[in-house]
């Protein structure tokens, strides 16, 4: 807080209005509508309804197709995860190693950002499509039975090949940052000690990047979760039979597409309680970092 | 140059192309005549169809929705882009300038309130959402479209994170000068805050830009569709099969929406970086 402020008066209250009549209106109100609809069950013509307790939550989440979607989310977001973050600190540290052409790799290494998740795939889906995809038929050239129409596993390879591809310059440009303000006494006193660079980064750099990689972990689950919804909008639709359905991808199904709201509703809240988690644990991180 | 100088730039080339050749390709298919895609696959070198499949996607009605060009959604997409950053710098500003620097009984509250916004992603609370604004009517409207996308904390935070770190003693000197609370604001933190502005502007007009659940669900005419809308359209065509498939056109339509965000970002690179980097702390 700061030191010097103003005193009592309306006037601060003008200040917050737009954000908090905004957040009132599009956030509070519809959240707490989720959890209100998920305790009702409605009639096929929607016309009434019930208030029917934990039903919908145990309807949904113990029902095989919930279990499926999320056996995959978790599969899915720590392989999303750890790939792109793997990909992005080699990428990093060789970006963060090399003097000639550092700002032309640089460029070229972070420039995706940009690319919104469905365009990225679409652009997928078009290169893997079996009437003119090259990758499709290089997949099958060297060898793999490859349908990604009719295989659950290859259905998987596109959509984690997408999603890898869409976050690693995110994870680069964090990662690069990290590396950058490691100072350069320690890589010199580091140098001096040690001769391996393998062990060096490992014993000396990747230590001081863990605050780094931490958030990024948090970032990339997230990403994971909800933003890999444009992916597998435009690449699988969560087919075949449900193998490439994620948690979020599940709620819109379900609610728009199967109009059963109660059961969307409920597993909304419980993807309500996983946000929470999260934002709990990066917390409790951050202060952690403060006492540095 | 040493061995492991050499692996160090094979490992960057081949990061770098694994990053650009996806997109150099769509780019080059989307330059061919659909037959010569159907036969001969993806395309590495563009051909000689440039002017012919822009000009039909861009400006001949039908040419690649049913009826909407996609001048339109370009202009769609960029009144999505610039109103979601304008109006989520002004918003929060303002609330981050009232947390930080008044002293008020529901400070805590009011924080708190926006805080909560993190745990709530538009994901989990989708069709109440929509339900909400369809029922004020704004549907299709460009109002309905981005004032529920901007009131989230991010940007609140940021700016918080910003004004906490100016020094106290500009706004004594402010006070000794007889500056109201408004003119403390305008005149001393808004052009001290100018590079941040423009850094959060940068990064939210990507974010805005690419925006994809929230318009797919509240635009339901033609004539509002973002370009990344008309991508989630031009795949389903594409999916339902029907005659020649017009892969070029999809091509093209995945090119346009990249574009603008990416020159945004290569543009504006320091600012962006920066904005990225320090809003996510």
């Amino acid at each position: 807080m700061k030191r010097v402020q103003y005193e009592h008066s309306p006037i601060p209250y003008l200040f917050v209005a737009p954000q908090i009549i905004i957040i009132v209106i599009f956030f509070l109100w519809p959240a707490a509508q989720a959890i209100y609809q998920s305790f009702l069950l409605e009639d096929a013509f929607g016309l009434s309804s019930q208030f029917v307790w934990f039903r919908n939550y145990s309807d949904t989440i113990f029902s095989g197709a919930w279990l499926q979607a999320a056996g995959f989310t978790i599969i899915f977001s720590t392989l999303v995860t750890f790939l792109s973050l793997g990909l992005a600190l080699l990428l990093a540290v060789k970006a963060n190693e090399v003097i000639q052409g550092a700002s032309t790799y640089k460029t070229l290494l972070m420039w995706a950002y940009a690319i919104a998740p469905p365009v990225a795939g679409l652009m997928g889906n078009l290169m893997f499509n079996p009437l003119i995809g090259d990758l499709y038929g290089f997949m099958n050239a060297v060898g793999f039975d490859f349908d990604h129409k009719l295989d659950p596993v290859d259905a998987s390879f596109v959509v984690i090949l997408i999603s890898v591809w869409k976050q690693v310059s995110v994870n680069f440009i964090f990662f690069l940052s990290g590396l950058q303000g490691i100072p350069k006494s320690v890589n010199e006193a580091a140098m001096m000690d040690c001769n391996s660079s393998t062990r060096r980064f490992w014993t000396i750099t990747f230590p001081l990047l863990a605050p780094t990689t931490f958030f990024l972990m948090v970032i990339n689950i997230t990403y994971a979760f909800f933003e890999t919804f444009g992916i597998i909008d435009t690449t699988t639709q969560g087919a075949p039979g449900g193998a490439t359905t994620t948690l979020v991808f599940k709620v819109f199904q379900d609610g728009f597409r199967g109009a059963d709201i109660g059961g969307s509703s409920a597993q909304s809240v419980v993807l309500m309680v996983m946000v929470l988690a999260l934002t709990v644990i990066q917390f409790r991180f951050i202060e952690k970092k403060v006492h540095y | 140059m040493n061995r492991s100088s050499i692996t160090t730039h094979l490992i960057l080339i081949c990061g770098a192309l694994f990053m650009t050749l996806p997109v150099w390709v769509a780019f080059a298919t989307s330059t061919h005549a659909p037959e010569t895609i159907l036969r001969e696959g993806l395309q590495i070198l563009p051909g000689g169809h440039f002017f012919e499949t822009y000009n039909e996607v861009l400006f001949v009605e039908g040419g690649v929705m049913k009826k909407v060009t996609a001048t339109q959604m370009l202009k769609n997409s960029l009144i999505l882009g610039v109103g979601f950053a304008v109006g989520k710098v002004v918003i929060s500003m303002l609330a981050a300038y009232a947390i930080v620097y008044f002293r008020f009984r529901l400070a805590v509250p009011l924080f708190w309130i926006i805080f909560m916004t993190l745990l709530l992603p538009l994901e989990v609370r989708i069709i109440p959402s929509y339900e909400v604004v369809a029922n004020m009517g704004l549907l299709d409207t460009y109002t309905g479209l981005i004032v529920p996308l901007i009131a989230s904390a991010t940007g609140t935070f940021f700016f918080r994170q910003f004004f906490r770190s100016v020094p106290d003693e500009l706004l004594e000197a402010a006070r000794l000068d007889g500056a109201t609370s408004w003119g403390f604001f305008i005149d001393i933190l808004v052009p001290l805050s100018k590079t941040m502005i423009a850094a959060i502007l940068i990064i939210m007009f990507v974010v805005g830009w690419n925006q994809y659940l929230w318009p797919l669900i509240m635009t339901t005419k033609e004539e509002n569709y973002t370009l990344v809308i008309g991508i989630k359209q031009i795949y389903q065509v594409l999916n339902e099969g029907g005659e020649l498939p017009q892969f070029q056109k999809a091509f093209a339509l995945t090119i346009l929406a990249t574009l603008p965000p990416v020159l945004v970002v290569l543009v504006f690179q320091n600012w962006f970086v920066k904005g990225l980097v320090e809003s996510e702390k």
